[in-house]
């Protein structure tokens, strides 16, 4: 990370969330719900130079950590993504990020048919991870596939 | 039994060796039926039949299969829809059902994944007969014994897939029973408007060939199956592009000229023009046979699912 650091500074306490696919960052910051309206310090830096994926891009958040359903809907929509939990400036955790094999109520189904769309039903829409690298994803009760900028269209709802 | 208890929301739910042993009861029990014997294995067992949808020939042939095994029909009925109209939940619905002391549902409903949704509330198991454009297992089942019956396997074959692949589901379904099975390869005979989805193509990717052809005569001589399904007018925003399209996907007598001798008609019925009555004289018409059969492949379902004996 030493040639970022250069551009953004260090943080002491929170999360640096590496390796977004390129130009991803602010749909990583909808995921995580930040508006501009928090209080934490936010460093954003896209388009950064990266030898293992061309370009990059980086989101640093003082004093926050994330939630396990947030990094999920992370890991759909930047699988290169790497997590960093930052303890007095130093990296105290590092992984990558991976989707679950299945996951509720992440994202709703894209199809209108679909029963978990249908009025009042008492069910939350339910996906298995069928494809990693894109990340592609199966209803599992309609079926339907889907992978893409439609999956990330739905991560951003 | 290894179908004792189960939910059937999926063809794919179902092994290779479920549905041989399925379609192994299923000649035994038209063996017995046909002469006449009265069966009482299903006493005292009921079948609630709760049908969201219009459907005559699919609820019919359910009810009519529980009551040959010698079990009750508790049906939902065409007034008790009034309260899906009022707004209740398909949930509820199964629950309400669910508490009436009933052994097995059966449940048609538009909403894709319905089926599974109902298996997961209620007690008994639940039996899809039909989620929207998505499945429709017991189809499926009747219409590969029926091959089995007419060719003596389901593997290994040529089949041609021809009219709404997109919205029907017995397409769909038979792409995934067919998938379960060696060798099978289908050709996918649809107006561009209404090719197969691609959820399906991806499932039964590396497990299924398959091919999309625009003409039933590109391969007409190559196929040991033809199943046929409506075109709906209502799938197509512009009328005059179905008046356009629909003969393309009509099959004609001429075309069976071209057929291999043993070549087997099928169509989930009812049919409309695609179909014409001049097929019906022609050794390759089975789809009477095909809607006869449903009778016995469902008996013989409810029979394992309930773990019957006679």
């Amino acid at each position: 990370m030493e040639e970022q650091e250069l551009r953004v500074r260090k943080i002491r306490d929170g999360t640096v969330i590496d390796h977004i696919p390129d130009g991803r960052a602010l749909v990583v910051l909808s995921i995580l719900g930040i508006t501009g309206e928090e209080e934490e310090v936010v460093s954003i830096a896209m388009h950064v130079p990266s030898t293992k994926l061309g370009k990059k891009d980086i989101v640093k958040i003082e004093n926050r950590f994330l939630k396990p359903e947030e990094v999920n809907k992370i890991a759909l929509i930047a699988e290169t993504a790497t997590i960093n939990i930052i303890r007095e400036y130093r990296v105290v955790e590092k992984w990558k990020v991976k989707p679950p094999a299945r996951f509720r109520n992440l994202i709703k189904c894209p199809n209108a048919r679909c029963i978990t769309n249908f009025g009042r039903e008492p069910v939350e829409p339910a996906f298995e991870v069928i494809g990693l690298s894109p990340v592609k994803v199966r209803c599992s009760y309609c079926g339907i596939i889907v992978s893409g900028r439609d999956l990330l269209e739905l991560v951003r709802q | 039994m290894p179908l004792s208890g189960k939910s059937l929301v999926s063809i794919l739910d179902l092994t290779p060796e479920d549905i041989t042993r399925v379609f192994q009861v299923a000649e035994e029990l038209r063996r017995l039926l046909k002469r006449g014997k009265k069966l009482n294995a299903a006493e005292g067992r009921v079948m609630a039949t709760v049908f969201m949808e219009p459907s005559t020939r699919t609820r019919l042939s359910f009810q009519s299969a529980m009551l040959k095994l010698g079990g009750s029909i508790l049906d939902f009925g065409e007034v008790e829809r009034t309260s899906i109209v009022k707004g209740e939940t398909l949930a509820d619905t199964i629950r309400m059902v669910d508490s009436y002391l009933i052994d097995l549902i059966v449940l048609r409903h538009p909403g894709e994944g319905a089926s599974k949704l109902a298996a997961e509330v209620a007690s008994v198991p639940v039996i899809n007969a039909g989620d929207g454009s998505r499945e429709h297992p017991t189809q499926t089942l009747l219409d590969l014994y029926t091959i089995w019956r007419e060719l003596g396997r389901v593997s290994s074959l040529k089949v041609g897939v021809m009219g709404d692949l997109k919205y029907g589901r017995t397409p769909s379904s038979l792409c995934y029973g067919l998938s379960l099975f060696p060798g099978n390869e289908v050709y996918l005979i649809s107006p561009p408007e209404l090719r197969m989805r691609p959820e399906v193509l991806e499932t039964v990717k590396g497990k299924l060939r398959w091919e999309e052809v625009r003409d039933l005569s590109q391969v007409i001589g190559e196929l040991d199956v033809l199943y046929i399904t409506r075109i709906q007018k209502e799938r197509f925003p512009d009328p005059y592009e179905y008046e356009r399209v629909k003969g393309s996907y009509m099959l004609k007598p001429s075309d069976l000229e071209k057929a291999k001798p043993e070549l087997i008609v099928l169509h989930p019925l009812p049919r409309t023009e695609e179909l014409p009555p001049q097929v019906d004289e022609t050794r390759h018409a089975k789809y009477f046979d095909q809607a006869k059969n449903g009778l016995y492949i469902r008996a013989a379902l409810i029979a394992e699912i309930l773990e019957l004996r006679w």
